[in-house]
This record gives C-alpha cells, sequence and structure tokens, in this order.
C-alpha cells in the first residue's frame, strides 16, 4: 500500500466535506458535512501513524473521535434552540448580525 | 497507484471500500432528503472504520464504529426528527449561491492533489508489509496516560462542558 492512497482519499473526502459545508442551508446538514471533514482528518492521521511506526497518530485519531462527538452534541443543542425560537434551521435566515 | 507487488488483497480492499466511500459522501452533500443523508453518512462511516482496519489501527476501528455509527448518527437522526415536522424529499435544502461551492471544492482538492502526489509520490507506506502489526491497546493506553495526558485531561474538560452546555441549550425553561 502507499502513502498516496490514504492521503488522497483524505482529501477527497474532505473537498466533498467542503463542498457540503458551502452548499447546504440545512443546518444538519452542514453538521454531517463537518463530520465528513473531521473523518478525512483521522484517516490521515492513522496513515501517517503507520508511516512514521508510532502510535501517537492513533492517539490523536481517538481525540478527534471525542471532540467530534462534543462538537455535534452542542451543535445538535444550538440547531434546536434555533429551531425553537423560530421555526427553521435554514442558516440563510439566520441574518440579524449582518451589518 | 497500484502496488502490483505487495499487498494485492489489501489493495483491491481499499480500492473498493474508497469508492463506496466517495460515491456515499456525494450522495450525503447532494441527496434531498435529510434522513436519506444520514443513512448515506452511515456507509462513509463504517468505510472509515474498514479503513483504519487497513491501516491495523483496530481500536480506533471499533471506538470509530461505537461513537460515530452508534452515537452521534442517533443524535443526528434525533435532530431531524426533532427540527422537521415534514418526513421525505425537501427541494430546498441548498443555498442559493450552492453553485459556488464545486470550484472551491474543486480547487481545494486540485492543490492537496498535486501537494500529495508531489511530496509522497510512489512512497509505500511500510517498507516492509511484515512489519505492520495491529497496535496494542495497551500501547495506546500508555501513550494517552503518558506523554499527552494534558490533552486527555483538557479532553475530559471539554467533554463535560459540551454535556452542560447542551443540556442548558436544549432545556425548555
Amino acid at each position: 500500500m502507499l502513502t498516496t492512497q490514504f492521503l488522497l482519499l483524505g482529501a477527497v473526502l474532505f473537498c466533498i466535506g467542503v463542498y457540503g459545508v458551502l452548499a447546504r442551508k440545512n443546518a444538519v446538514m452542514v453538521l454531517m458535512s463537518i463530520e465528513l471533514i473531521l473523518n478525512s482528518v483521522n484517516i490521515n492521521l492513522l496513515a501517517f501513524s503507520v508511516r512514521h511506526g508510532s502510535v501517537d497518530g492513533n492517539t490523536f485519531a481517538l481525540y478527534i473521535i471525542a471532540i467530534a462527538a462534543a462538537e455535534v452534541g452542542v451543535g445538535l443543542a444550538l440547531v434546536l434552540l434555533i429551531y425553537r425560537n423560530r421555526r427553521t434551521i435554514a442558516l440563510d435566515d439566520l441574518s440579524e448580525m449582518k451589518g | 497507484m497500484i502496488a502490483a507487488d505487495l499487498l494485492v488483497a489489501q489493495n483491491v480492499g481499499f480500492g473498493i471500500i474508497s469508492l463506496l466511500m466517495i460515491v456515499a459522501a456525494l450522495r450525503v452533500v447532494t441527496v434531498k432528503n435529510v434522513v436519506h443523508a444520514a443513512l448515506w453518512l452511515v456507509i462513509v462511516l463504517s468505510g472509515a472504520a474498514a479503513q483504519y482496519l487497513l491501516l491495523s489501527a483496530e481500536f480506533v476501528a471499533i471506538t470509530q464504529i461505537l461513537v460515530y455509527v452508534g452515537a452521534v448518527m442517533v443524535l443526528f437522526l434525533f435532530g431531524t426528527m426533532l427540527t422537521r415536522a415534514r418526513i421525505g424529499a425537501e427541494s430546498d435544502l441548498n443555498n442559493k449561491n450552492w453553485a459556488l461551492g464545486i470550484p472551491v471544492a474543486l480547487l481545494m482538492l486540485g492543490v492537496m492533489s498535486y501537494v500529495i502526489i508531489d511530496g509522497f509520490g510512489s512512497e509505500r507506506l511500510i517498507e516492509n508489509p511484515g512489519d505492520m502489526t495491529q497496535v496494542p491497546v495497551q500501547v495506546i493506553s500508555d501513550d494517552i496516560f503518558g506523554p499527552y495526558l494534558l490533552p486527555f485531561w483538557a479532553l475530559s474538560f471539554v467533554l463535560l462542558v459540551a454535556v452542560i452546555g447542551a443540556i442548558v441549550l436544549a432545556r425548555k425553561d
């Protein structure tokens, strides 16, 4: 196996996630795209962990999984709050802070 | 891309799984139904766990299944159910400027692919594939509770804050 193939898979998933964050309006879909991005980073970390023969990449991947779980919890709580106050979770409509 | 002289089975497995992951990821960002997007995301996350197994990180793979496919996906489905009255296809899931995302993503992909191929080329992941052994959980825990203890404490604090914050935000008062 080559290093490049894992890094390229991570890059493709990262870019698909970036497209999702930019293109989606529904807040839950944006959170899903962020999960794609975090997973692509984990693939890179584990590939480099094997490449350098070090276990640090596994440790960081576990930390990122925990951070992602916390992020989804807080993010969905925010989405629920927005939905309760405005009856919509379309991110385009949240423009009060616009100058 | 094909290292024909070594690890043929692993390379074929990598190709099939990564093709599945890319197709499913594209469906996640293009499908018009939020529940279907969550189910496509399950395929991507399970495929990522399979890639972790190929990279001999079985503990991370199992954690990925437990946390992502188990917990995070339930959270997503709850969020979908609690924020939407309608079930079924929705036509307005995208921004009005959604097409701008395509050139941005393609540009990023081009730059990153160029850098990766330029930097690593046809370098092997590991010189002697026979050396690639599973990482024992004991080694990972020695790593977490040894040199990376401080980030671990910070992480537990982040999780505590996230739990309290989620309760405070979502509580009806």
